[in-house]
């Protein structure tokens, strides 16, 4: 059996690190159809980071090292956080040596890397887009870790296979508590993935940017690590909600077989495309804040995490 | 017998070398080379001596040693259990970095002479010592006053301006304040027996009304020292007042004295505690926590900046310690035991974090003059030496795996999801919005710390002086190096560390013996709980997805690089005053928790030829509460003062009265 979780364990890592750039090439498709604009191919993220890793990389004059480690570590604790996020299977090894609210330290950790190359070069932009990344995390953060603090309360553990293995095999119970994080997750994948209402992944507008203020002294390999952990990012938000959410499907504890991973394939597959398309709706149907609102929408996922947190306490206790 | 009584002796020998060492420093009070060579070194020497003797003395039984020094029938009683223990491990090994750095770090002899300074710094070491070590009330009392006066003292080392003897002033006053609540607690605690030794205490059956008494005295007194809201003004005060060096041991060693005299008062004085009193502490830890992160944020100043992120770490410490009393008092020994050891880490782990982020400081102080963030910047490339510790100071205190800020975070998290099971209706409900509190703070810190690294170390020299600063010399390198190994080690083995934290409960009653926290390398707390964390396999993935994706890329790209100028979206004319400012990545802080400021914004007119933008901030707890009370007292004094004439007859007709009144008595 531990031979065949190590498996699923690999393959995991494997599918979200190749299906990431896909799964935001669906994104954008979803997007164009709905703005009545011609789809782009869905290959467009791939080649973007081919084409990216084979120029040549030019550095500011005065960056530090701290610049050019960045996006390895930015990409390797995403690697590491998919290794933690149950996609297919439930029965992960590697979840034991971090649980949720590691897997939330994680996401911070990369945060904060990003925000701090993006300090080095200092240029105006740079640390512009620090300051708002920051501001948006350390909302988005704590609003995340009180989301899957209920989850937690619900299945008495922290380690988030187990949680969705928990909520996935149970006996089918409605938890009222989950509907309300269950908004407040939306927002914060959101805002945490730079999507439409918090920041637009298609501008360079300077007022209006965040994630991609960060990157502009990015360039050639550097800029498509960066790219490449955004969209596994994206995989792994994705993922997450999956787990929390619609935990079904996936090859539970219980019947670890290679048949229930053929089928957990599939049925990831198709979540996916449905929350792409989901996402990609929501996208258009809302405008972007002005970054002074942007508070506002995050603080309302704060509370609405911990009004479920409440509702949970409440129907329990 | 003698294996038995060797740590206590141990201990008491090491700490009286401390005051040895002191006073070798009046030998040639002038020379800095007797002191930064000799001395402190020699007193790091000692500091990791006391670490080890009490790192291996945990576990061991209680010692208690009576000494008959001092004034006839007050004989000093000393007592040494695992509590105290971990505290002195904390100020040994914490010390060992900071001496070290010490070493380097008072090489100019500003203000007051290396000697003295060398007798006070170790005199105020020794002195937190004795506290540890005090076993009745008088002793502690003389030991908590010399550590009071010996950092005063240390706090005006640069006495000569006005502003520092301020900073020092407020520090005594708010230290006395404590002083007196420690005070009048040990004198209800004693309860009626007037005997003012430990172990009477524990003896005392108190009714509950003065245990609650004796628990809020105490939690005054030693919450004034911590720097509880709102008796935190001192802080941001002394802090920057202080050379670097004693900033790092007041924040990181002198506040957790004040975390063990509220844990020794609460968990071994008193017996039983009341459920509304960790309440109380939580209540205080958490607006504590908020308040001093959310300040940091919008501080200029490096050492303000850190001074309030300590009022925040602080605030953890004592949230942690409340629901540790709230458990215990529902009866729930497991979460008990669990929410104290968090206490114990987060206490251990911020005297190193936090005295390492101090020393960091003192060195870019040195090299540069400059407190002001504003005026710093890009010196990662000018103090390697100094940036790349303190880069891993401050991811630590942001609470970031795999270093040691987490663990404690992650223990408090885990605690507080035992909270619902609390046997009290609302009380289980209101806990566990306790947790998204600590998240907010816990996020908000990575906020400052970004804003602390990304400004001081990181961009481009804010100004021109700043290209001539100069790296750290060896010693404070090694106290740097000291202190951020602590980091990084306590992050990597926890296991190790809470196995010998976990016999605190143990002693105190809390815990049942025998508790596990899962295998060497798995940190497993909760039995019936899923809930683990391994950190080195976690660093060991971590870095092995780092390295494997340096070598699949370096495959491709073979190397190539040029370096060029800033892209910045096409824009030539580009200069380091386009930075933000320590103000602008303040300001959506400003701008979210405003309530929370007293501020004062200056803007300018559109037609200012001269445009400037100013935003003063101020703590509203001093407007609101020290400025009154302080008007107050200045009000009694003069109503006092009438009754100075000054007039020898006025004087005479007071005498004249007042015996007029006796002799109507005895009449």
């Amino acid at each position: 059996m531990s031979g065949l979780s190590w498996l699923i364990q690999v393959i995991e890592v494997l599918v979200a690190l190749l299906a990431a750039p896909l799964f935001s090439g669906w994104i954008a498709q979803c997007r164009a159809v709905l703005q009545n604009r011609t789809p782009p191919s869905i290959w467009v993220p791939y080649r973007n980071i081919r084409k990216l890793l084979i120029k040549e990389a030019v550095l500011a004059e005065h960056a530090s090292p701290l610049f050019r480690t960045a996006p390895y570590i930015v990409f390797g604790t995403m690697i590491c956080a998919a290794a933690i996020v149950p996609s297919m299977g439930t029965n992960l090894p590697f979840s034991n040596a971090a649980d949720a609210i590691a897997l939330v330290g994680l996401l911070a950790t990369a945060r904060v890397f990003m925000a701090l190359a993006a300090m080095d070069v200092g240029t105006a932009f740079g640390s512009l887009g620090a300051r708002r990344e920051m501001m948006v995390g350390f909302l988005a953060e704590p609003a995340l870790l009180i989301v899957i603090f209920v989850a937690s309360l619900i299945s008495q553990s922290t380690a988030l296979p187990t949680i969705a293995d928990r909520l996935a095999t149970e006996a089918f119970a409605l938890y009222p508590a989950l509907a309300f994080t269950a908004v407040a997750f939306a927002l914060v994948l959101l805002a945490e993935n730079a999507r439409l209402p918090v920041d637009n992944p298609a501008t360079h507008l300077e007022l209006t940017m965040i994630h991609e203020a960060m990157l502009l002294e990015y360039s050639a390999r550097h800029l498509a690590l960066m790219e490449w952990s955004a969209a596994l990012k994206l995989f792994n938000y994705a993922c997450i909600g999956m787990a929390l959410f619609v935990p079904w499907g996936a090859a539970t504890t219980a019947m670890p077989t290679v048949p229930a991973l053929l089928v957990a394939i599939p049925i990831l597959a198709l979540k996916l495309l449905v929350s792409g398309a989901v996402l990609a709706t929501a996208e258009t149907a809302f405008a972007k804040l002005r970054v002074f609102r942007v508070p506002e929408l995050l603080a309302t996922a704060f509370l609405l995490a911990v009004l479920g947190l409440l509702v949970h306490l409440l129907l329990q206790g | 017998v003698s294996t038995a009584l060797a740590p206590m002796l141990l201990l008491v020998s090491l700490l009286a070398l401390w005051v040895a060492i002191g006073f070798l420093g009046l030998l040639r009070p002038t020379s800095l080379r007797l002191v930064a060579h000799i001395l402190f070194p020699l007193g790091a020497a000692v500091g990791v001596a006391i670490a080890a003797t009490a790192a291996f003395s945990i576990g061991s039984p209680a010692e208690q040693w009576v000494l008959v020094v001092g004034l006839p029938d007050l004989p000093v009683h000393l007592r040494r259990d695992d509590l105290a223990s971990v505290f002195l491990f904390l100020l040994g090994a914490a010390s060992a970095g900071i001496s070290m750095f010490g070493a380097g770090y008072f090489r100019r002899g500003e203000g007051t002479l290396p000697g003295l300074l060398c007798l006070q710094y170790h005199l105020f070491l020794a002195a937190m010592g004795a506290v540890l070590l005090a076993d009745d009330a008088y002793s502690f009392m003389v030991a908590w006053e010399s550590m009071a006066l010996t950092s005063y003292f240390l706090v005006t080392t640069q006495h000569r301006i006005p502003e520092i003897r301020q900073a020092g002033f407020l520090y005594l006053l708010i230290a006395h304040l404590g002083a007196i609540g420690i005070l009048l607690s040990f004198g209800v605690m004693q309860g009626g027996s007037w005997q003012f030794t430990f172990d009477a205490m524990r003896a005392a059956d108190l009714p509950p009304a003065w245990g609650s008494a004796a628990f809020l005295l105490a939690l005054l007194g030693f919450g004034a020292k911590a720097g509880l809201v709102p008796m935190h003004v001192w802080l941001p005060e002394a802090h920057p007042a202080a050379p670097s060096p004693v900033s790092a041991l007041m924040s990181g060693v002198m506040l957790k004295t004040a975390v063990y005299g509220a844990l020794r008062v609460t968990f071994d004085l008193l017996d039983d505690p009341l459920w509304w009193w960790g309440l109380v502490a939580m209540a205080l830890g958490l607006f504590s926590a908020l308040y001093g992160v959310v300040f940091a944020a919008a501080q200029t100043d490096m050492k303000r900046l850190l001074a309030f992120s300590s009022i925040e770490n602080v605030g953890l410490l004592f949230t942690g310690f409340g629901l540790a009393l709230i458990f215990q008092s529902a009866g729930m020994s497991a979460p008990a035991g669990l929410a104290l050891i968090a206490v114990l880490y987060h206490a251990v782990n911020h005297a190193f974090m936090k005295g390492l982020l101090f020393v960091g400081t003192g060195a870019v102080l040195h090299a540069t003059g400059q407190r002001n963030l504003g005026r710093l910047g890009g010196l990662i490339h000018r103090m390697p030496w100094v940036a790349w510790p303190t880069l891993i100071g401050a991811l630590a205190i942001a609470g970031l795996p795999p270093l040691n800020g987490f663990v404690s975070e992650w223990l408090l998290l885990q605690a507080f999801l035992s909270a619902h099971e609390v046997p009290r209706l609302f009380l289980n409900m209101l806990l566990p919005l306790g947790t998204a509190v600590v998240a907010l703070a816990a996020a908000l810190a990575g906020y400052v710390m970004v804003k602390f690294f990304g400004i001081v170390f990181l961009g481009r020299p804010r100004e021109a002086a700043l290209k001539d600063a100069h790296d750290a010399g060896w010693r404070e390198r090694a106290g740097m190096l000291w202190l951020a190994a602590g980091c990084v080690l306590l992050g990597l083995l926890p296991n190790q560390a809470i196995s010998l934290l976990a016999l605190v409960p143990v002693q105190l009653g809390i815990l049942e013996p025998g508790t596990t926290f899962g295998r060497w390398w798995l940190l497993d707390p909760v039995a019936g709980r899923q809930a683990s964390y391994a950190p080195l396999v976690f660093l060991v993935i971590v870095l092995l997805c780092v390295v494997a994706t340096i070598f699949f890329v370096s495959r491709i790209y073979r190397r190539r690089v040029r370096r060029g100028a800033p892209w910045d979206c096409g824009f030539v004319r580009l200069d380091s005053r386009m930075q933000d400012t320590a103000e602008g990545f303040g300001q959506p802080i400003r701008h979210i928790f405003e309530p929370f400021f007293g501020m004062r914004r200056e803007l300018p007119r559109p037609t200012d030829p001269a445009p400037h933008y100013r935003v003063e901030v101020s703590d509203r707890i001093w407007s609101g509460v020290y400025v009154p009370a302080a008007a107050l007292v200045q009000r009694l004094a003069l109503s006092v003062a009438q009754l100075q004439q000054g007039r020898i007859s006025t004087y005479l007709v007071y005498s004249l009265v007042t015996l007029l009144v006796l002799l109507a008595f005895v009449l």
